[in-house]
């Protein structure tokens, strides 16, 4: 059993690792880790994807395996699909540095439906704050996302798409 | 016992499989940026189901088997896919409506597989249909406004249907295997997803102002192997780069 002391410097350690497609965002605030357990030298993460072909999982389970190991670990990295992945696992914090990053954060299921099905014009654009904006493509640079413009400033931005 | 499971799992990736490779074949090709990079998303989508049921499949087949041996060292016979996610890309009507059959057939398959006795199978699928969700929005919106759309449009998109319906038995005709594992509680019951699927191509063609065709349906058995003509190539594509240059990697 790990001792909280030694638990908070893995997490620490964690949080310094980034999606390669969103290097703002750490893999904590993201929700992938979803179980860390810590015997002696022998460490075992366990991460979910996010969506079933997003091409970062590989990257993210190298990166970790590679931090943790340099730290003095004997990491081995499991990949776990349930529970499934949801946006609702993005913590506070991740939002915000998506919204800084120029992605707009994903909203509740709902309006999630109403932006992309109903054209209701409700996502924030991340440059100026207008919520005048419209959707251009349902799949934006990844899969996760959709593609949007406001029509305020004109500036184009992706919206992460809810997933429940 | 494990033999026939493997088998099962193959039915369910290879359908993916095949039809993600068919959607990456328009990768660059799309009529536009939006449509060609929606079509590429759906595929990488589809991929990563198929990675999960592959590394799955190769957990109970052993051997030295892996997910890479599965996707590219079978021959057409060992594919277990239908016949509909092998047809070709003829124009953006028959993407689309090959798309929307499928789709609408994947989804309440989902839906049932979440369920599932097998655990594997079950969190693969719960994965998956939240994608899905987004396909089928996608594939049923653009069926919509080409049917509904000009008279050239309208008439591609009831051409492309009826060149696909007849297709769409082969998803409800139950294999041996199938029967097996739905009386095992590990595989889905087709009839109900017919009932599901029926009752969204009838809310869809209706808005689409498309018929449902009444053409025989063909006694086509990609789930048993036997494949069209179409296979052969969509295989030579796929596995090019393990047979020319056997063992290679990245
Ligand atoms: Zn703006």
């Amino acid at each position: 059993m790990s001792n909280t002391v030694e638990l908070k410097n893995i997490e620490a350690l964690l949080r310094e690792v980034t999606d390669p497609e969103i290097p703002v965002l750490s893999i904590m605030d993201m929700g992938v880790v979803r179980d860390i357990e810590q015997n002696g030298k022998a460490l075992l993460v366990k991460i979910t994807p996010t969506y079933s072909g997003c091409p970062a999982m590989d990257t993210i389970a190298t990166d970790i395996k590679l931090k943790m190991d340099a730290a003095g670990f004997d990491t081995t990295v499991k990949l776990v699909l349930a529970p499934a992945w949801t946006t609702d696992w993005i913590t506070e914090n991740g939002r915000r540095e998506l919204e800084k990053y120029g992605i707009a954060a994903p909203l509740d299921e709902t309006s999630d439906k109403h932006a992309l099905i109903d054209g209701k014009r409700i996502v924030k654009c991340t440059n100026c704050g207008s919520t005048n904006t419209k959707m251009v493509s349902q799949f934006g640079s990844t899969a996760c996302k959709a593609l949007f413009q406001c029509e305020d400033c004109l500036e184009p931005f992706d919206y992460f798409k809810c997933l429940k | 016992m494990k033999d026939k499971l493997y088998e099962y799992i193959l039915m369910l990736g290879d359908n993916s499989m095949i039809l993600g490779h068919r959607l990456s074949e328009l990768c660059g090709h799309g009529p536009s940026l939006e449509t060609d990079i929606a079509l590429t998303n759906i595929s990488l989508d589809l991929f990563g189901q198929v990675r999960s049921y592959f590394q799955y499949a190769a957990e109970l087949k052993g051997d030295g088997a892996t997910e890479d041996t599965i996707a590219s060292l079978r021959f057409d016979r060992d594919f277990r896919n239908v016949i509909l996610v092998e047809q070709p890309n003829t124009d953006f009507a028959y993407v689309i409506g090959r798309q929307f059959l499928f789709d609408a057939f994947h989804l309440p398959l989902l839906e049932q597989l979440m369920n599932s006795n097998d655990e594997t199978i079950a969190a693969i699928a719960a994965k998956s249909i939240k994608e899905s969700r987004y396909h089928l929005r996608f594939s049923s919106s653009w069926v919509k406004r080409l049917g509904d759309g000009t008279e050239e449009s309208h008439q591609r998109m009831q051409a492309a249907i009826n060149h696909l319906f007849p297709f769409v038995s082969e998803l409800f005709r139950e294999t041996k295997i199938e029967k097996e594992m739905k009386e095992l509680g590990i595989g889905a019951d087709l009839s109900l997803i017919k009932t599901s699927f029926n009752q969204k191509i009838k809310e869809v063609f209706e808005e689409a102002t498309l018929e449902i065709p009444d053409t025989p349906s063909r006694q086509t058995n990609g789930k048993t192997g036997i494949h069209t003509e179409q296979m052969g190539f969509i295989l030579a594509e796929f596995q090019y780069m393990q047979r020319a240059y056997p063992n290679m990697t990245w």
